[in-house]
């Protein structure tokens, strides 16, 4: 079931959740340093969110450019879990409501708010709430047929919606500023190096995890129709299938996933605010998977951790240049490398080989 | 394998049933009051020229399109006009596009696996592995669309003919009991069209069979009752060297 390329990721990851550990922690003169740390965990929380976009739109043709909406939901379930946590810690010291709601003058909680004291609830709202709106949203747009660009466009209206929509501070997410502050999880200092190797760790497990599903998914016979309704859909339909039910289930799956990673993203970059809802934040994950090599898995992957590594170096040297940079790999890998980096490595490979690749049996 | 009946006088329980169909787009009207009646196992060739309303007309029979006004009856119980694609599918009306469409990234062996007859649903199909009955159907039908040292190809790097055959394969993975086919003998060889011929001969009697067809080699060579199209209606039917000497048929169609 695991290819050998994704085997071969799977030991990356292994090593990696050895050595940073090992090397931020254990090791005379800490050679992996902190804020590396919890750079590697970001990296990681975003391969995941490609991966969930590779799922929907490698595998079943969904170009979906509203997936940062469910990162960001996910997140915003673990950010609120992560408020109460805080407690009477905060600025003001009370302990019924977060800080953000006594400077606008909320004296109870609303009810939305209720239970997220408990982690159990908020862990289970981190994909369900992604997952519901992912449904609801899909129920409509798949039943009405609409496909293609109007898809992507009303993913990317439903992102801005939602953007705006946490903007405003009678919503009671905190605003234009968000959730932050975190003190800590479980009782464990968000602010200790053992914490942040625990989350980044958990995030490669996360990964991994996300990795196999997705394999599976795709590797079992409801993966094959996924893949003839992005290449045929009418063909599929006139089958006996119907195209709307698996399009939900793919999406829906894909948003839950979406939902752990932004979780797993919240505490380890201390924030969510409504800018993760931007339509952009929703595009580079395109731009991630096009670059990784769409329908490949371990590509977005790889795709979202290089171009986010990129991006961390870029924007420290030359801020003005990043998306221009961001913009010109794009551009050249479309027309270069239609099947991405990890596609035409291994369309490279075989014709080493000399075995015929998928691309030219395909001829 | 029974002979067609198609020719025969009128049973009194049709398989498929289209009474007084009218469907227009835009004002123009695609299909206009027509009328057609489909024994069981019968073979029915429709001809007529372009904008006849053939593809609409199977359209309408597979949910796709509804009409505006008429009745569309399944074994005299089933209204189709109801059902959407997957529902008349899988009521057991299977459907073979002009140009043949496969899932070109998929092997032939999946894409025969893929339309066999099973649950459809996606939990049902999550879940679902190969097994033995499966398999050796799948060998048949390589066997009987001529594929099998193609089994592990990618559907995509499959010759034209060989696409149109795949997709006849699908369609009787499916174990339809009607099968609608649009315009099968399209690029294929002479030989390839006498043998896709005789294969729909072979399939009919066990199940109804409507072909679409420019071809008239073809037609003569599946020797049913052949159904005329001109305008949305029905202008003729009966046995084509009748049909053919019919002066409106003429007019409209043969002699161009």
């Amino acid at each position: 079931m695991i290819d050998r390329r994704m085997g071969i990721f799977l030991a990356g990851l292994f090593v990696l959740a050895v050595v940073v550990p090992v090397g931020n922690l254990a090791l005379e003169g800490q050679p992996v340093p902190t804020y590396l740390v919890a750079l590697i965990g970001k990296y990681l929380c975003y391969a995941l969110l490609a991966v969930a976009l590779d799922l929907v739109w490698g595998f079943c043709g969904i170009l979906s450019l509203g997936h940062g909406a469910f990162f960001a939901l996910g997140g915003y379930a673990m950010g609120m879990y992560l408020m109460r946590e805080i407690g009477d810690r905060g600025v003001y010291a009370n302990p019924s409501v977060p800080d953000f709601m006594v400077f606008i003058g909320w004296k109870e909680l609303p009810w939305y708010w209720w239970g997220f004291d408990h982690f159990a609830l908020a862990a289970a709202m981190v994909v369900i709430a992604p997952g519901l709106l992912a449904f609801v949203f899909g129920w409509f747009a798949f039943r009405s047929r609409v496909t293609g660009v109007y898809l992507s466009i009303i993913t990317q209206a439903m992102t801005y919606a939602l953007m705006l929509a946490f903007f405003r501070n009678d919503m009671g997410f905190g605003g234009n500023n968000g959730l932050t502050d975190f003190k800590d999880i479980l009782g464990f200092d968000l602010a200790q190096p053992a914490t942040k190797v625990g989350l980044m760790v958990l995030s490669a497990l996360a990964l991994a995890g996300g990795l196999v599903l997705a394999r599976w998914v795709t590797g079992s016979r409801l993966g094959k129709v996924l893949v003839c309704v992005r290449d045929a859909e009418s063909r599929t339909r006139f089958l006996g299938y119907r195209v709307e039910h698996y399009k939900l289930f793919i999406f829906t799956l894909s948003a839950m996933m979406a939902g752990v990673a932004g979780a797993l993203y919240v505490p380890q970059v201390g924030i969510i605010n409504p800018s993760e809802f931007s339509p952009a934040n929703s595009i580079e994950i395109v731009i991630w998977v096009a670059l990784g090599g769409r329908g490949t898995l371990v590509g977005a992957a790889l795709g979202a951790i290089v171009v986010a590594a990129a991006k961390t170096v870029l924007t420290g040297a030359l801020p003005e240049a990043w998306l221009y940079a961001l913009g010109a790999l794009f551009i050249l890998v479309t027309l270069v490398l239609p099947t991405g980096v990890v596609g035409a490595l291994e369309d490279m490979l075989s014709r080493l080989r000399g075995t015929p690749s998928r691309k030219e049996a395909k001829a | 394998m029974t002979q067609p009946i198609g020719g025969l006088p009128a049973v009194a329980q049709p398989q498929l049933y289209l009474d007084g169909v009218s469907r227009s787009f835009d004002g123009f009207k695609a299909i206009n009051n027509l009328s057609l009646v489909i024994e069981h196992g019968e073979l029915r060739a429709v001809i007529g020229p372009n904008g006849a309303g053939k593809t609409t007309m199977m359209d309408i029979i597979t949910g796709k399109t509804r009409p505006d006004t008429g009745q569309v009856l399944w074994e005299q119980t089933v209204d189709l006009t109801r059902l959407d694609e997957a529902a008349t599918a899988r009521l057991g009306i299977g459907r073979k596009f002009q140009k043949p469409t496969v899932f070109e990234s998929h092997t032939v062996q999946d894409n025969l696996t893929l339309a066999l007859k099973a649950d459809r649903s996606p939990w049902a199909t999550l879940f679902r592995r190969g097994t033995a009955p499966e398999r050796s159907r799948i060998d048949e039908l390589l066997a009987l669309t001529r594929l099998g040292d193609h089994r592990f190809r990618l559907a995509g790097a499959l010759s034209h003919g060989q696409k149109q055959w795949l997709e006849i394969g699908m369609l009787l993975a499916q174990e339809p009991r009607l099968l609608l086919v649009d315009e099968p003998a399209a690029g294929m060889t002479d030989a390839e069209t006498m043998l896709t011929a005789d294969l729909l001969k072979s399939i009919a009697g066990e199940r109804s069979v409507i072909v679409v067809e420019h071809d008239m080699e073809f037609v003569r060579a599946l020797g049913c009752k052949v159904t005329v199209l001109h305008q949305g209606a029905v202008l003729a039917e009966g046995r084509l060297e009748a049909v053919s000497a019919m002066p409106e048929v003429i007019e409209v169609y043969l002699g161009r």
